[in-house]
């Protein structure tokens, strides 16, 4: 299957901290691969490697077949690679629709209409609803972003990313923040949108194994800053050493 | 916000301002010039501000481009048509922004503050010391233009300012705002705001942040020059002072006075300071004293500003009836 992110050889250093260290790993079409391991394993680092918020001390990042680096977060979603932050990130003062008609402006281009008027713009508007029906969000559209349940912020966080109709989405920690009751809820949307808006592939960070287990196709597993494993998760499960380093340490604390 | 209570004060507003030099003295008339030149400059301000996040310290830059610009346009190079000299100094200011706003959207907050504050002394320096350019302290002479082709020769100065070109002045504020109205509410104006909330998720979801911060800056500038221009226009001079801090400080305290969060705040705002400060000035030698206290009241007690208050009051009357 087409390749469509990939590491080389990728380490990044703070100072004398080694953050990571030599990460080749493929991001393949058509597939959800979750990235795990305890806290300071270096996932949100790869993840920001990943996404060009970070250039990497060695090595490279392609892209579809391209190096990322010094390319830049409104390009980078242009040619179909976007990501959500671990921390929520809304706009306090936009509403539910005008949040992701901001992506929407984004992807059709209209984004140097100085005098359009923007609510009178079908196109836009029909493709805003329909975003906002995948993630359930159509009851609260005129609702500011800063009103919405902790829940509604981070769909809302997510569906504007996908209203960019990206090939790639890579979201940290989706469900961080999230009741438990609702984590399963979040993911069934998530991949569900995904299919439906034709997103190859998801790059899950993921603390909560359950939902590593029940909707990955592929588990990376990062430890002090090195590949640990690299597997379907009915290997990585079957190994119970492996579990222990991803989530033993993590009982300890 | 409903359109309808908010279209219905627009057009009460307009009205209001319509019949004013038939009811009121021609001195308020006049008074009133100086309001349409601010009005229209914290429109440009505001879309830098309210809009786009950025408090620039040094705006009154931009009413000094306007005002010497036409000084220049009028009373050297004997232009007599002030929407050319309206046009040009805009154009012009626009221009001059470009590289000034270059250096200043790569930074935010207080830094993009002070940097205009910067630019702004600088700029006032420039007058203030290349006096046989600029006049120096003693600035440089507006002459007369015509308006609309039109010499209104029959008219002494003060008939003039409060007749023909305090209706002029009110049509240009009508068509900035109404300019400006569409450009924050297109899909440009939308992106400026997602600049404001959070420029790192914006970025995220394609947003040219620092292009759209300079875009914002550029329209600012032409909104100020404009706005100068009248005010030089008013006074028949192009003086310093207009581009001293103070003047800047002063933008700052309309836009707050009369609500940055909203569309109309900054006319409000320069509609209440351009009021208050003559009244107190003809009242006590201490008005400047309570402007500060009026302003920290504002800040304290209704952040929204005086548009922002009469929004709120609107809001907590229908819910009573509701």
């Amino acid at each position: 299957m087409t390749v469509l992110l990939e590491t080389k050889g990728v380490s990044k250093c703070y100072g004398a901290l080694r953050a990571l260290e030599e990460i080749n790993v493929v991001i393949r079409a058509e597939e959800v691969v979750s990235v795990v391991g305890p806290n300071g394993a270096g996932k949100t680092t790869l993840v920001n490697l990943l996404t060009g918020l970070l250039t990497p001390t060695t090595g490279e990042v392609l892209f579809m077949g391209e190096t990322i680096a010094g390319i830049g977060p409104v390009r980078l979603a242009e040619r179909g690679l976007v990501r959500s932050f671990q921390l929520i990130q809304i706009f306090p003062q936009l509403t539910v629709e005008e949040t992701i008609a901001a992506a929407v402006v984004s992807r059709q281009k209209k984004r140097w209409r100085v005098f359009a008027s923007l609510g009178r713009d079908r196109e836009i508007g029909a493709r805003v609803a329909e975003v906002a029906e995948i993630f359930g969000l159509a009851q609260r559209l005129a609702a500011p972003a800063a009103t919405l349940s902790q829940g509604e912020k981070k769909l809302l966080d997510v569906a504007s990313a996908f209203a960019l109709d990206p090939r790639i989405i890579l979201l940290d920690e989706p469900t961080s923040g999230v009741s438990t009751a609702e984590k399963h809820g979040i993911m069934r949307t998530l991949i569900a949108a995904a299919k439906r808006a034709g997103v190859q592939s998801i790059v899950l960070v993921e603390h909560d194994m359950d939902l590593v287990a029940a909707y990955s196709q592929r588990i990376i597993a990062l430890s002090e800053g090195r590949v640990l494993a690299d597997l379907p998760p009915e290997r990585f499960f079957a190994d119970p050493r492996l579990i222990e380093s991803v989530i033993g340490k993590r009982r300890r604390h | 916000m409903t359109r309808a209570p908010l279209a219905l004060a627009v057009l009460v507003g307009a009205i209001g301002l319509a019949l004013l030099p038939l009811l009121a003295p021609s001195y308020y008339a006049s008074l009133m010039i100086p309001f349409f030149g601010y009005a229209i400059a914290l429109l440009g301000f505001n879309l830098l501000f309210g809009y786009t996040g950025l408090l620039s310290f040094g705006h009154a830059m931009f009413l000094g481009f306007g005002a010497y610009g036409a000084a220049v346009l009028a009373g050297k190079l004997g232009i007599t048509s002030f929407e050319i000299v309206l046009i040009a100094v805009m154009a012009s200011a626009a221009l001059v922004a470009l590289p000034i706003g270059l250096f200043c959207v790569r930074y935010v907050g207080i830094f993009f503050g002070m940097l205009t504050l910067a630019f702004g002394m600088l700029f006032y320096s420039f007058l203030f010391k290349f006096y046989h350019v600029t006049g120096g302290d003693s600035g440089m002479r507006v002459p007369r233009m015509n308006i609309l082709g039109l010499e209104f020769a029959q008219y002494n100065k003060i008939e003039f300012l409060a007749g023909p070109f305090y209706y002029y002045s009110l049509a240009l504020l009508i068509i900035a705002a109404a300019v400006m109205w569409r450009i924050v509410h297109s899909p440009f104006g939308l992106h400026l705001k997602a600049v404001r909330d959070n420029a790192r998720k914006a970025e995220y979801l394609g947003v040219h942040v620092h292009r759209f911060r300079l875009a914002a800056f550029v329209i600012s500038a032409a909104y100020g020059a404009a706005g100068g221009a009248i005010l030089g226009f008013r006074v028949g001079l192009a003086d310093p002072e207009l581009v001293y801090w103070t003047q800047s400080g002063q933008l700052v305290f309309m836009a707050v006075l009369g609500g940055f969060s909203n569309f109309f705040g900054p006319i409000v705002g320069a509609f209440a300071f351009t009021l208050l400060q003559d009244q107190l000035q003809s009242l006590t030698q201490y008005w400047r004293f309570i402007l500060g206290a009026v302003l920290a009241v504002i800040v304290i007690a209704f952040p929204e500003g005086l548009a922002g208050l009469a929004g709120s009051l609107r809001r907590t009357r229908a819910g009573k009836t509701a």
